[in-house]
């Protein structure tokens, strides 16, 4: 590689470093409101998971445990995947409101590696995060996963962050050209995933529109793959099914993103909304 | 210390730049105002058609009332918005097609300080250097010293910013502007609301960082003192034109002024507005 080009990687990789960086100095500072958090998330996942005995409690013919597990996955990956598109809408929401919109906007940095950074930042507070949430709802329930193969499970979730990287970034460009509403509109997308990949329940019960949903969004390959990883075992030679779909979806999904998010800051910058609020 | 070992490679050295820093020629920025619905939206002209260029070097002072276009036109500078007409260069980069250059050589310090108010003043420094590709090796060197010599006091460092004034949070963004090594400083209104001390503090550090790192300097500001004592040339920008452009004696003359507020009302018929009623354009 040739100086000039190689000086430019660095600098970039330098700029990553510094988006990772600033979201470590903002976690430790707001670290009670991480901490609530956690506990609010903890219980709402508590209450799905909970579901399973209410099911036997009330006469239902099922296997608790693995039903329990079904849907501890699903709760943790509703989590991780609710992580991912918060910190990256953030990339635009929480600047604005800083006030330091602006100056991250006129950094040298390329757009990629800026959001390229809160993804790397997302996916490694959500690994860290979904663990400790996996860990405290099992152990609640006293969960045995006596063939689980966490090590592919942990891959397939890598593999699905790239894609849930790429639809954050479509998110994120939201309350760039709407400075008021565009956070909101962001649940809208997270919604249609939760409702159309099978989150707590197969992806057969919906409607035939809604099944074709689910065979784009990445998330219904993601829980698949990790549910199959942690109750059958299922190690990566077995996952061919889960793993090309989702690297497919992270090679579209990643550009198309990048292509989302540059139009909306064409048009922030054309009509006057890259700016802080008030 | 200001030697940072940033790799600017697409950045030319400044020996071989251009003699002029910045030209802009005919740029004109509209925006659209929203209006009921089924109504057409409103066009409001923030520039019309403005042309000047500073050379390498020089301190230019921007005054202007309210709205009348000096925000947008440190904006446009910026990289943050796109004109609607004519052309600016830095450099001699295209500010509108080659942005990433541009913001290697430019820099901004605007009326409101901006960080993250739960970091402290070294931490918004660290990642904000970062993406100038400026390492942490570098920056635990240069950000105590750049803070020193803006007079922020070392045992605040690690403060949450919103504990810290108004004035040590302009200092701040002092320093997170030099610290990058800009070539051309925009300054938008960066002593309004600071003491009469702070004041005086920022405006030696601004004349020190143009004598001592050869910035070129645009300063938009509402005290017409500041515009005298640190600018080469004083332009006047009334309603998105910019009425005239040149040294603040020759700009008395022309208006058979005693005073800049004098030549201020003669250029425009209005009276300028001093710093308590200022506010950000557009």
């Amino acid at each position: 590689m040739s100086r000039a080009p190689a000086a430019t990687l660095r600098a970039e990789l330098i700029g990553l470093t510094g988006v990772v960086e600033r979201n470590l100095y903002l976690t430790k500072r707001y670290f009670l409101w991480e901490v609530a958090f956690f506990f609010w998330t903890v219980a709402n996942t508590l209450t799905i998971v909970f579901i399973a005995k209410g099911v036997e409690a009330s006469g239902g013919q099922i296997d608790v445990n693995r039903q329990a597990t079904i849907l501890l996955v699903g709760g943790v990956i509703w989590s991780f995947l609710g992580i991912i598109f918060e910190i990256l809408t953030e990339t635009v929401a929480w600047e604005r409101w800083e006030g330091t919109i602006e100056y991250t906007f006129m950094a040298p940095l390329s757009r990629i590696v800026h959001l390229g950074g809160m993804g790397v930042f997302a996916v490694l507070y959500g690994v860290i995060r979904s663990a400790l949430l996996f860990g405290v709802i099992a152990f609640f329930f006293d969960l045995e996963m006596p063939s689980a193969d966490f090590v592919s499970a942990l891959v397939v979730l890598g593999v699905a962050s790239i894609s849930f990287i790429g639809l954050g970034m479509m998110t994120a460009v939201l309350p760039l050209i709407s400075p008021e509403k565009g956070s909101q509109l962001g649940f809208i997308g997270q919604g249609m995933l939760l409702v159309v990949s099978g989150i707590y329940y197969p992806v057969d019960v919906l409607p035939a529109a809604m099944q074709w949903l689910a065979k784009i969004s990445p998330a219904t390959y993601a829980l698949d793959g990790i549910r199959n990883a942690i109750l059958e075992g299922d190690g990566l030679s077995k996952m061919g099914d889960e793993i090309l779909p989702l690297a497919i979806i992270g090679l579209v999904s990643i550009p198309a993103g990048m292509l989302v998010f540059r139009w909306g800051e064409r048009y922030a910058k054309r009509h006057g909304k890259l700016k802080r609020s008030g | 210390m200001f030697d940072n070992e940033v790799l600017v490679n697409d950045v030319p050295p400044l020996g071989s730049a251009p003699r002029s820093a910045v030209i802009v020629k005919d740029l004109r920025k509209e925006f659209r105002k929203k209006r009921k619905l089924g109504k057409p939206a409103r066009r409001s002209i923030a520039l019309h058609d403005v042309s000047f260029t500073i050379a390498r070097g020089e301190c230019v002072a921007i005054l202007g009332q309210n709205g009348s276009g000096k925000s947008t036109l440190i904006r446009l500078l910026s990289t943050l918005l796109l004109n609607d007409g004519g052309s600016a260069t830095v450099f001699g980069y295209d500010v509108f097609s080659e942005t990433k250059p541009v913001r290697r050589l430019v820099n901004r310090v605007s009326v409101e300080a901006s960080f993250f108010k739960k970091m402290s003043a070294g931490e918004n420094l660290s990642y904000a250097a970062r993406f100038y590709g400026m390492t942490a090796r570098i920056t635990r060197r240069e950000i105590p010293e750049i803070l020193a010599k803006v007079g922020f006091p070392a045992d605040r460092r690690n403060e949450a910013m919103e504990n810290l004034s108004r004035g040590m949070q302009q200092k701040v963004a002092l320093a997170r502007a030099l610290l990058t090594s800009p070539v051309l400083l925009l300054l938008d209104e960066p002593t309004t609301g600071l003491d009469p001390r702070s004041k005086l503090e920022v405006q030696d550090f601004i004349r020190e960082v143009r004598k001592e790192h050869d910035a070129t300097i645009l300063l938009c500001t509402h005290d017409l003192a500041e515009a005298e004592v640190l600018s080469d040339r004083i332009g006047i920008l009334d309603a998105g034109r910019l009425l005239v452009l040149e040294p603040a004696e020759d700009l008395k003359r022309r208006y058979n002024a005693q005073t800049l507020e004098e030549a201020f009302f003669a250029a425009t018929g209005k009276e300028f507005e001093h710093e308590e009623e200022a506010d950000v354009d557009e």
